[in-house]
């Protein structure tokens, strides 16, 4: 552990460096939990500004709000299909929001303006736990979908369509979440570091176009994330041959 | 950590980051390129084809990232620096 210091800088590229709390025998990262409080806050008033006096006809903050369900919405339908989507929007719908709104304001608050004694603000998901928790909890969900439709005949779809399969669809239940948190993690880290970086070497304007690029791919990573999720669990609803083909 | 340990971690993170990027590298090429072909064969398809080119864009991306990954743990979190 010996993180890459660049003193005297306006970037610090604190990698494996963090602010430790410590709760009982365990000892968790309090940067990430300070910058995920206020993401959930930020994303907590936002839902609440929307929903708290809705017009029939939206307007202003109502419509935008109703925009973002619309394409979460969308999204979900689109591969999980009219009859099931309800049931998995919200899911889906907050592992998006969450992500996103981390990823950005992991570039457009100023984070690193606040001093903390040891490591320092990012978006919370640059730190692998983060993503390895959600990547889990998407594990769960599709477990918890395929279980819940099928009972333990979900495990009979491993042997779908050959029993050669088996030991492949068995080492995919654990790349997935692997992938999964590895995937964003590293993008988010890599735009961060990428940004510190070229913050080093030139201060001003230039990395500002460098920053816009991070702006979209993290939103990209999110829209993946939920894309991801949203195909596992519709791999693990799906009905495999011998009942009738729906949809 | 002694200097033959870091040695070679500092050569295996430019290997990893390195080598990982070949692969995604050809495979972004060729996709980049007959997403070209079909726009250009088909123009009113263009926002479609975007979307869908950029998904697969970041899913071959990520091959890569795993590679940094690899390559930010030997740096950072080196698990054989005694």
């Amino acid at each position: 552990m010996h993180p890459l210091l660049l003193p005297g800088t306006l970037a610090s590229l604190e990698v494996g460096k963090h602010l430790y709390w410590h709760l009982g025998n365990l000892k968790i990262h309090g940067q990430v939990f300070i910058t995920s409080w206020v993401v959930i806050g930020i994303l907590l008033v936002a839902a609440l500004l929307g929903t708290r006096n809705p017009q029939r006809i939206p307007k202003g903050w109502q419509n935008f709000m109703e925009y973002v369900l619309e394409f979460l919405r969308q999204l979900v339908r689109g591969q999980l299909g009219e009859k099931e989507y309800r049931a998995w929007l919200p899911f889906v719908g907050t592992l998006f929001l969450f992500i996103f709104a981390c990823n950005w304001s992991g570039i457009l608050v100023p984070w690193k303006l606040i001093e903390l004694p040891e490591g320092e603000l990012a978006a919370s998901t640059n730190d692998i736990n983060t993503t390895a928790a959600l990547a889990l909890l998407t594990s769960l969900a599709y477990f918890y979908a395929g279980l819940s439709r099928k009972g333990l005949g979900y495990f009979s779809g491993y042997l779908y369509p050959t029993p050669i399969m088996l030991p492949f669809k068995i080492i995919e239940d654990f790349t997935k979440p692997l992938s999964l948190s590895f995937r964003l993690f590293g993008n988010i880290l890599a735009d961060e570091l990428v940004v510190g970086v070229l913050v080093l070497l030139v201060p001003l304007f230039v990395p500002l176009p460098l920053m816009i690029l991070g702006l979209f791919l993290s939103a990209i990573q999110a829209l993946i994330f939920a894309t991801l999720a949203t195909t596992y669990i519709a791999e693990a609803l799906e009905d495999h041959g011998h009942e009738e083909a729906h949809n | 950590m002694d200097s033959l340990t870091s040695a070679a971690s500092v050569l295996a993170a430019a290997l990893a980051v390195g080598l990982a990027a070949i692969g995604p590298g050809i495979g972004q090429g060729s996709a980049a390129g007959q997403a070209v072909e079909g726009i250009a064969r088909q123009p009113e398809a263009e926002g479609k084809i975007r979307g869908t080119l950029l998904l697969s864009l970041a899913f071959m991306e990520a091959l890569t990232i795993y590679g940094l990954v690899v390559a930010l743990v030997l740096l950072f979190a080196n698990p054989f620096a005694g």
